[in-house]
């Protein structure tokens, strides 16, 4: 391992060069939304591809969010690989009946013979001070429909190596991107920007003995933040990023969840019918005997998402993983 | 030789049915947008409602600028300027009568303004203390649409209900050149025009969506054109020419009570702010387009004509700056308050009736800011 080539990048450069070059390695790749082209994009995202590709590459696409993924499965139907940019999490609503209707369902349908190789990126949560309608966390809306692999990066490596992955996949990718990661820093190395673990993959972020926590995307750096704090009260935290909701890695959260015998599963989206209600389950299921203590859950309230002035009393926090952590200890109080 | 190519020799028969069932002729827009000043027309527009129309701009302008000054003091998240569109926002509030309804889309907060809404409950969505600050019913304005075209159904549904029930009220809803490209614009067109529903569809079309320019957003020789293929008429307008959108509008919503059906209505103007304080216009536009439509001000235009008619002198248009000041002086000093929020409110209204899991969150919540208040009062007791 050398340590010449890593540098500190941010979460969006990652994801720009990770378009970038899977433009240059797949002609068939092509990058479509609203103001990807001229604009780069409302975050920048596809900022430049439009000058270096041309338009046809890195299209402005009318302001259509079901004409952008529909069209994308005629395209993808025609050997395309189209990644499509919806502008805001809760924008990619009116695509929904495409989403679901024919891009989860295609390959399904027509026995294997038509894969839909979409990639549909979609900058999600909050924590921006957006207003209404520009901080939701969909997840569940995408787990909950079979055919769609769900993905979402929590550091600038994943960032990359990530996107590349979904867009070489040939099954449709959501990715969500957390927005208020954007612009964190990590290091990274761009020698090897392909060297994460593949879709499907949670990784341990941080090994523990007391207990995990079991996140992604943008609750990761709060898990993490929690999990320093814990430790002047003598918990030894976990923290699991599971990077990949569907599929989802058993193995990976089961075997420390086994080691640790305590889990708490910390997102932003709602609690009720939320990613943290199966997570918990397939946890109890797998590992009733080696738990210490119920599955916690950690998440965002269940109501609509606040307007920025109130959104830090929606979003879990350190305190709230650490109050549930300090629940945890119920069984040994008796 | 084909059969086709041999002339005469081929003659199809229309299908069995067909009929055209209206002559398109009558619902398409004229070729240039329709302008009242400084034209022959505006003999005959009243000159009291020019004078209401300028001083309603004048304080539009005042308040697109106060709220564009309130973002950089932090006042405010974020703002979308109309600062050169408020002649179709003022127009679209007086082309109603006290009980239509208006639903605007984010950019239309002047509307909502010259339709009685207090100015600081308008900006609520965009300071982020509240989604919509104002009470839809007390003014008939449904709140602003963040989602582009989503609130045309949501018009052409009440205006139907208020027929069905026999009142005659009329529905205006506004929408961006982009948002014509939406599926819920299509679908809300159509349930209009099929229902004959009392409806005024007022498009402003400001040359760009964000950054995309309306040559990539639509290929129609105009976006009033695209109402014929639903069977409902389409008005081209200056949008800059306060007098023409009001006319039009006026004689749209007087149509669509008198059981003639809904209308579309383009006005054509322009974005001179970028899309909203955050959004850097250099990227994909020039300078000189900009100058050229501010040369075409809608505020310059009426002031213009009035001024020349001898229906507004300097007194006039100083009393308007005034009454304009006034209510930027106000805005800004109550924006410059700070909002008095109760975070327990996230738990109100999710439900008619309150649920036992929104208790359990209800009383974490409280929890917590008893603690923190707990904390911070010992810190301040350590202090002293
Ligand atoms: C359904 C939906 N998609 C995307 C957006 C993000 N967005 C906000 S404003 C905007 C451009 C709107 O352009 P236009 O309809 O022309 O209205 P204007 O901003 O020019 O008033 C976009 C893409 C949105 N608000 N809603």
């Amino acid at each position: 391992m050398t340590t010449v080539a890593v540098k500190p990048a941010t979460m969006a450069q990652a994801l720009t060069r990770a378009l970038r070059d899977a433009m240059a390695a797949d002609p068939a790749v092509h990058v479509m939304g609203e103001d990807v082209g001229t604009l780069g994009g409302v975050f920048r995202i596809t900022d430049g591809l439009a000058k270096e590709f041309g338009e046809d590459r890195c299209t402005d696409t009318p302001l259509a969010e079901a004409g952008i993924l529909g069209t994308a499965v005629g395209m993808a139907m025609y050997g395309l690989r189209p990644v499509v940019e919806m502008q805001f999490d809760a924008f990619a609503y009116p695509a929904f009946e495409q989403l679901v209707s024919h891009v989860s369902r295609m390959r399904n349908r027509t026995r294997g013979r038509m894969p839909l190789p979409i990639t549909v990126r979609v900058p999600y949560g909050g924590g921006i001070g957006g207003v209404e309608h520009h901080s939701d966390s969909s997840e569940a809306y995408y787990m909950a429909t079979p055919g769609l692999h769900v993905v979402t990066p929590a550091t600038v490596a994943d960032a990359y190596g990530l996107l590349r992955q979904a867009i070489a996949s040939d099954d449709p990718v959501v990715f969500l991107e957390p927005k208020r990661l954007y612009w964190s820093k990590d290091s990274w190395n761009p020698e090897h920007p392909t060297d994460v673990e593949p879709i499907g993959r949670a990784v341990v972020r941080r090994p523990g003995s007391s207990a995990t926590l079991i996140t992604y995307g943008p609750s990761l750096p709060v898990c993490l933040e929690a999990a320093e704090a814990a430790q002047a009260e003598g918990w030894d935290l976990e923290v699991i990023d599971l990077r990949s909701l569907v599929p989802f890695d058993d193995e990976t959260v089961c075997a420390a969840v086994r080691r640790t015998g305590r889990a708490v599963v910390v997102h932003e989206s709602t609690g009720f019918g939320g990613p943290g209600g199966e997570i918990a389950a397939r946890i109890t299921e797998r590992c009733f005997h080696h738990l210490e203590a119920p599955v916690l859950r950690v998440a965002g309230f269940d109501i609509p998402y606040p307007p920025p002035m109130l959104e830090r009393h929606h979003l879990p926090g350190v305190d709230r993983i650490l109050d549930a952590v300090a629940r945890l200890q119920w069984e040994a109080e008796g | 030789m084909t059969v086709l190519e041999q002339r005469g020799a081929y003659r199809p028969s229309p299908p069995p049915a067909w009929q055209p069932r209206t002559d398109p002729a009558p619902l398409l827009p004229d070729a240039e947008p329709y302008r009242v000043l400084g034209t022959e027309a505006v003999a005959k527009a009243d000159p009291d409602l020019l004078r209401r129309l300028h001083a309603q701009l004048v304080r539009g302008r005042r308040y697109n600028t106060q709220a564009t000054a309130l973002t950089k003091q932090g006042r405010l998240a974020v703002y979308p300027s109309s600062t050169g569109q408020e002649a179709c926002e003022v127009a679209a509030a007086l082309a109603l009568e006290e009980r239509d309804w208006l639903f605007p889309s984010y950019r239309d907060t002047l509307a909502v303004v010259a339709r009685g809404v207090d100015p600081v409950e308008a900006l609520t969505l965009l300071r982020g203390d509240w989604h919509s600050g104002y009470d839809p019913y007390e003014h008939r304005v449904a709140p602003l649409s963040t989602p582009l075209a989503t609130q045309l159904p949501h018009a052409v549904g009440l205006a139907h209900a208020a027929r069905l029930k026999g009142d005659d009220v009329v529905a205006l809803a506004m929408v961006g050149d982009g948002g014509t490209s939406e599926g819920d614009f299509h679908e809300a067109l159509n349930f209009a025009a099929v229902w004959q529903a009392p409806v005024v569809f007022l498009v402003q079309n400001n040359g760009f969506a964000i950054s995309v320019p309306l040559a990539k957003q639509t290929a129609a020789p105009s976006l009033a054109h695209k109402a014929v293929g639903y069977g409902m008429p389409g008005r081209l307008v200056d949008g800059n020419d306060a007098a023409a959108v009001h006319e039009v509008l006026s004689d749209a919503v007087r149509r669509a009570r008198a059981g003639g059906g809904p209308t579309l209505v383009e006005a054509v103007t322009y974005r001179i702010d970028a899309h909203t304080n955050a959004d850097d216009a250099t990227r994909y536009r020039g300078d000189a387009e900009v100058e050229a439509w501010r040369a075409h001000d809608p505020i310059e235009l009426l002031e213009a004509e009035l001024t020349e008619r001898g229906l507004l002198d300097e007194a006039g248009i100083e009393a308007a700056r005034q009454d304009a000041e006034a209510m930027a002086a106000s805005l800004r000093e109550r924006m410059n308050r700070d909002p008095e929020l109760d975070p327990m409110a996230l738990f109100d209204h999710v439900y008619a009736e309150t649920t036992a899991q929104l208790r359990e969150q209800r009383a974490l919540l409280r929890a917590e800011l008893e603690a923190e208040q707990e904390q911070h009062g010992a810190q301040e007791g350590g202090a002293r």
